[in-house]
């Protein structure tokens, strides 16, 4: 211990410690490095607690209430933040469930069957897709989408499977399916872009080996998928990232709502949407900061997601790279 | 190498100019003002700002359009010169500012129903509890028999009405709540008047333009939106009934009309919603727009140039209002205002 110590207190030590070269341009390197990747923590640790600082009055008049409250009326100075929650994370579920088969075939196609002068110009066409501002998905959504969905989707979601109460209620084509719908729109350019350079990454070996062993192209492309199941896992992380925090779109046909609905086509509201909404005009200090407490509780709401993702993936990966070596 | 000297040496003293220049500017007397608030008067305020620079070059001033929220908290943390509001302030928020705040009105405008149906030609009429209850969500067919007694001969579909309000907090959307909680005791109760209430029904759009952008493309809705959004936007717009019985079309001079109506019994710090006023031709979902200034302003200079401004305003601003559909301010309360502007000082001594 006392040898460890010694050695730090020495200044070459030191400088072997960072640059295990012994190279001075290393140490500094290293250090600059260690300084960049420290300030990205301080960054998160300092909004964490700006939020919570500013959250304080709401956190203290409500308590937990504030989380399983579904009454929103500012003018009263009653505020509850489940329906938010609710909306965020339901819109946001809606978006994987169509986005994520829509981006694995995607990729598959560019990466697996397409020839190379078709997979060009549309890997080309899903990326740009991916910067168009979300007021233009916000505008096509309110002008485009939401009349198709009311005139033919969603009546016919009705008629076949009213007998679930989440086809049910009035249909506007404005609501929780429509903004799940053009949040998928907006996620799939993002998970299908990164999915496709994570097939892309699968090495040749593995595709010809599967293919001597008298594999089936369909079987063959399991083969790169289970290889890929990591990478792709993170493309679908990277796109709910994206949709839990979305505004401007959702907002715009969400239909911005406090409420908790089981049907699909009632209006609902994100949080982000809420605070996005509501910041400017909000005066008196519980107001603003029960819409703080939002974005922080947007902030909770993202990790655990994120977090439950992972341990998702994690398990997955482990129990199918098992399958595999058993076989 | 000495060419990178040269430049270097181009720069030093093209930096030395500019500071040079900047002091000279400050030095000849320009002022510069800053304010925010209302997003509802900012067509018309950035007008006057580039009005008023034409006539005053040595005055500059700025206006961020924040939502009257962010105006009285700028105001009241003294970050801006000026705020700007369509309500006008509480007594706590004139209490809790740090010195006594004046409300200048400026201009008025209104509040309209405007709504999506088809087969109608003639502009539908509704009476104040009619709509109140529409909002509530107690009429739900828009052939409710409420609905019908205050359309005669209109054939009226068996559809269900949609409601649309605003989703962000606004101005628009506490007028037009003040108003329905002047004509129904239950809204009162229940919902009460502010910028983001509790809507008991409906779908909710962003901004005038979002909530016009629902109501275009949702047959059977009903919203609101600003007088002179949907006069922009060649809009149907629905007749009210006003405190006199009268089925009334939304218009500048309908709006100008509430005010003069209500000025007698207009405060004396003129802090009044006009919301349901009595009198024949008046248009009810109306009201004030506000600027806010201290009344004892600590720089005698920006004092004077603010005042001098806002004298312009209520004078000769007032005629670009119509142009871009706000209603002027009728003649007895520009003379009010004219007494609020005098009673402004920098350190005791008047500034008009």
């Amino acid at each position: 211990m006392s040898a460890v110590t010694e050695n730090f207190a020495h200044p070459s030590s030191w400088r072997r410690v960072l640059s295990p070269t012994g190279n001075t341009g290393d140490a500094v390197f290293r250090v600059l490095m260690f300084l960049v990747a420290l300030f990205m923590v301080a960054i998160v640790v300092a909004m964490v607690w700006a939020l919570a600082a500013d959250s304080m009055p709401s956190i203290r008049q409500f308590g937990f209430g504030f989380l399983k409250s579904q009454h929103w009326d500012p003018i009263h100075g009653e505020f509850g933040a489940l329906p938010f929650i609710y909306g965020t994370v339901a819109s946001s579920l809606i978006a994987l469930l169509i986005s994520v088969p829509f981006s694995l075939g995607i990729a598959i196609f560019l990466v697996e069957q397409a020839p190379h002068y078709i997979a060009r110009p549309i890997g080309f066409l899903v990326e740009l897709l991916a910067a168009i501002p979300s007021v233009v998905y916000g505008l096509w959504g309110i002008f485009v989408l939401a009349p198709f969905l009311r005139q033919y989707v969603e009546p016919a979601l009705a008629k076949w499977f009213g007998w679930l109460p989440l086809f049910r209620g009035s249909i506007t084509g404005i609501g929780l399916l429509t903004g799940g719908i053009i949040l998928a729109i907006m996620v799939t350019p993002i998970i299908s872009a990164v999915v496709r350079d994570v097939l892309a990454a699968v090495p040749g070996s593995q595709r010809e080996a599967a293919l001597a062993l008298g594999a089936t192209k369909w079987e063959m492309i399991r083969v790169v998928l289970v290889n890929g199941a990591p990478g792709i896992a993170g493309a679908v992380i990277l796109g709910l990232g994206r949709a839990l925090g979305e505004t401007m779109a959702v907002t715009m046909v969400i239909g911005n709502r406090p409420e908790i609905s089981l049907s699909l086509f009632e209006p609902s509201y994100t949080i982000a949407s809420a605070i996005a909404n509501e910041f400017t005009e909000a005066t008196g200090d519980l107001y603003l900061s029960a819409l703080v407490e939002l974005g922080l509780i947007l902030f909770l709401v993202t990790f655990v997601v994120n977090g439950i993702a992972r341990i998702l993936v994690w398990n997955v990966t482990r129990k199918t790279g098992g399958v595999g070596r058993a076989a | 190498m000495s060419a990178s000297k040269k430049s270097f040496q181009l720069v030093a003293w093209l930096s030395v100019l500019v500071v040079l220049l900047a002091f000279v500017a400050c030095g000849s007397g320009t002022v510069s003002l800053q304010g925010a608030g209302a997003s509802f008067p900012s067509p018309l305020y950035q007008k006057w700002l580039s009005e008023y620079g034409k006539l005053h070059p040595n005055v500059k001033i700025d206006y961020q359009s924040i939502g009257s929220g962010g105006g009285i908290k700028q105001l009241k943390e003294q970050t801006v010169d000026f705020g700007a509001s369509d309500a006008p302030m509480k007594d706590e928020d004139l209490k809790s500012a740090p010195g006594e705040v004046l409300h200048i009105p400026t201009v008025l405008g209104a509040v309209v129903i405007t709504y999506n149906l088809q087969g109608i030609s003639q502009p539908l009429r509704f009476s104040p509890e009619t709509l109140a209850d529409i909002f509530l969500g107690k009429i739900k067919k828009w052939n409710d028999p409420k609905i019908a007694a205050d359309n005669p001969g209109v054939t009226l579909p068996t559809r269900d009405i949609t409601v649309v309000h605003r989703s962000d907090s606004s101005g628009t959307s506490a007028v037009f709540t003040d108003y329905l909680s002047k004509v129904s005791a239950e809204w009162k109760e229940k919902v009460g008047a502010g910028t983001s209430p509790n809507w008991p029904t409906g779908i909710g759009g962003k901004g005038n333009e979002g909530v016009t952008g629902q109501v275009k493309n949702t047959p059977n809705t009903i919203g609101y939106i600003e007088l002179a959004y949907a006069v922009q936007n060649k809009l149907p717009v629905a007749q009210v009934k006003n405190a006199n019985g009268n089925f009334v079309t939304p218009s500048i001079d309908a709006v100008t009309a509430a005010a003069s109506a209500s000025a007698a019994n207009t405060p004396e710090d003129l802090r009044v919603s006009i919301t349901n006023a009595a009198g024949a031709g008046v248009y009810p979902i109306s009201s004030y727009t506000y600027i806010l200034v201290y009344k004892n302003q600590k720089d005698a200079a920006k004092g004077k140039a603010l005042v001098d401004f806002l004298w312009w305003g209520i004078h000769d601003g007032e005629s670009h209002a119509k142009e871009l559909q706000y209603a002027p301010l009728p003649a007895d309360i520009v003379k009010r205002a004219e007494g609020k502007i005098s009673s402004v000082t920098a350190g005791g001594t008047p500034l008009r």
